[in-house]
């Protein structure tokens, strides 16, 4: 037990985050410290103790730095003890939020396995089509995402999709990356295996191509759906009405509740953790089904 | 090895020469072969490295263009040979695919020419046997030793019971003791399957005890040295390494080796 402690992953992480911590609490201090003088000096307050000035700097309630107890303590109000439907829950806001990365991340592995089979299959597509795969990630996503809010607004298309349209924009790059290389992945050996058996391109790309490039998809997968993630805060700083933890950031941002933006920004990367999570346990699901050795 | 019935030649070249052009110029990889395999013979390409032996099994098999000459297999062109799925053919590396079980593996080639399901079952169960890997059926690639991935790619070549057997070094990656095992096993399962097969090799005693023919190549430009007539007694085992009449043919194979190499001293 106490082997695995030390030899396990368990106490190097707590030892890094001891170590942020420490780092984070004095920041809070140095940040926050001007703002803690006004507050005394307003008070007229002249005399405090060195241990008075800390406490203050870490309990403000819009500090430029909020502490991580201070977010524990947010998270805590906004996910366990305010009702999940409610507007103030992240409960809620992290379930919009997923939703709409989730469609993304489905149209953009979709879109991107669809490029990645053309673009291996046609060789005038790879020179003509791969450019603009490539140049379609040079533009900032965040000038791009008002733009195709208002379009498919024209459209009418509303709610979720813009948002999803949004993360499939950053997620199907990797996966179109990713599988192409996959796909192209079969050394010359077992290409001319499946030549011996005349095979046609279809038995070569589904008894081939396609099982040797999961390896190089599952590793794209996890790049793609955090990837959908930050498109779609993206999206929801723009498209606020519907809520989701983008919207929150925005909010936050509106009025200075620094502690909101943070908590937030937490949820947000909690939520990544747990999709890449999802990713990792399917890649391992599925490559124990095809062989790999444990 | 004594054939009954008629003698039907099964690949016949003549003149078949190979040029690749590299940036370094033209390298001659086959230079004028010509020769004659015929139904059921066992025959041996050995030859230093660069002799073309494997370019030549690799044209045999449609997998490179002559650029000269002309060759037929069964009387028809490699391609349509291979169209028609005429030979089967077994790497120097087992190219067992990763992701699919042993049995899986030697089933593929009969997945892509459309065997039934039961048919399929049937074939890999007998394919396993015929190797001696009964009870592997379910293992991956990984799970196997060198000499067990390279007998299942040779069930593999056999699933689908082509006449012809092309041998690509097969069991040149292997150790001496599990080579000789295997040389003797591919002897016994020639004798049960009387296929026409074409090994290339460079060890001269894998080359004498398996073959009725063998066909001594010396390289730049690729070409025939030599062709030696082997009739061991088709019961042979390896014991028969040690006696006169097994060592004269090694040496003159030894002999033709040597003339046809070009040694820069």
């Amino acid at each position: 037990m106490l082997t695995s402690l030390w030899y396990g992953k368990t106490l190097p992480v707590l030892a890094v985050c001891a170590v942020l911590a420490v780092f984070w609490y004095a920041g809070s201090i140095w940040l926050n410290g001007d703002m803690q003088r006004d507050a005394f000096t307003n008070a007229g307050k002249t005399e405090f103790t060195a241990s008075e000035f800390i406490a203050g700097t870490w309990s403000q309630e819009r500090p430029k730095l909020p502490t991580p107890g201070q977010i524990l303590v947010e998270l805590n109000k906004t996910v366990l003890e305010t009702a999940p439907t409610s507007k103030r829950s992240l409960v809620y806001h992290g379930s919009v939020t997923i939703s709409a990365t989730l469609l993304g991340f489905l149209i953009g592995s979709l879109l991107g396995m669809g490029l990645a089979v053309l673009v291996v299959h046609v060789k005038s597509l790879d020179r003509s089509l791969m450019p603009w795969v490539v140049a379609s990630q040079t533009i900032p996503i965040i000038a791009l995402a008002p733009m195709i809010v208002v379009i498919l607004n024209q459209f009418d298309i509303t709610g979720i999709v813009p948002k999803a349209v949004i993360a499939a924009y950053l997620s199907f790059f990797p996966v179109t990356v990713g599988m192409v290389k996959g796909l192209r992945s079969p050394d010359p050996l077992q290409l001319d295996l499946m030549r011996t058996y005349s095979a046609d391109r279809l038995h070569t790309f589904l008894k081939l191509r396609v099982p040797a490039s999961v390896p190089f998809l599952f590793a794209s997968l996890k790049v793609a759906v955090a990837a959908s993630l930050v498109g779609t805060v993206v999206a929801e700083l723009t498209k606020s009405e519907d809520g989701g933890l983008g919207a929150r950031l925005l909010a936050g941002s509106y009025y200075g509740q620094t502690i909101q933006i943070w908590s937030a920004l937490f949820a947000a990367a909690a939520c990544a953790w747990v999709l890449v999570t999802l990713v990792g346990l399917a890649d391992r699901l599925v490559t124990r089904a095809m062989g790999a050795r444990p | 090895m004594v054939q009954s019935g008629s003698v039907s030649p099964v690949i016949e070249t003549s003149d078949l020469s190979l040029t690749f052009e590299t940036g370094d110029g033209p390298v001659h990889a086959l230079s004028d072969v010509s020769l004659t395999i015929n139904k059921g013979e066992f025959v041996s390409l050995i030859g230093p490295s660069g002799c073309g032996k494997t370019t030549l099994l690799r044209v045999i098999a449609d997998l490179e263009q002559p650029t000269q000459g002309s060759i037929s297999i069964n009387g028809i062109s490699p391609h349509e040979a291979r169209l028609k799925r005429a030979y089967g053919y077994v790497f120097q590396a087992p190219a067992l695919y990763p992701w699919r079980t042993i049995g899986k593996n030697i089933a593929l080639p009969l997945e892509i020419m459309g065997f039934s399901k039961e048919e399929r079952a049937e074939r890999v169960r007998k394919g396993l046997e015929l190797v001696n890997l009964t009870g592997f059926e379910k293992k991956f690639p990984w799970q196997l030793s060198g000499g067990m991935q390279q007998r299942a790619s040779i069930a593999r070549a056999l699933s689908f019971d082509p006449d012809l057997l092309l041998m690509d070094e097969p069991f040149g990656a292997l150790d001496e003791i599990v080579r000789d095992k295997l040389n003797e096993q591919l002897l016994r399962l020639w004798e049960k399957t009387q296929k026409t097969v074409v090994f290339v090799t460079h060890s001269i005693p894998e080359a004498v005890f398996l073959s009725t023919k063998i066909i001594v190549m010396s390289p730049r430009p690729g070409k025939i040295h030599d062709v030696i007539d082997c009739n061991f007694p088709a019961d042979r085992t390896l014991d028969i390494r040690e006696t006169p009449e097994f060592l004269d043919v090694a040496n003159r194979v030894r002999q033709g080796l040597r003339e046809g190499h070009s040694y820069v001293d």
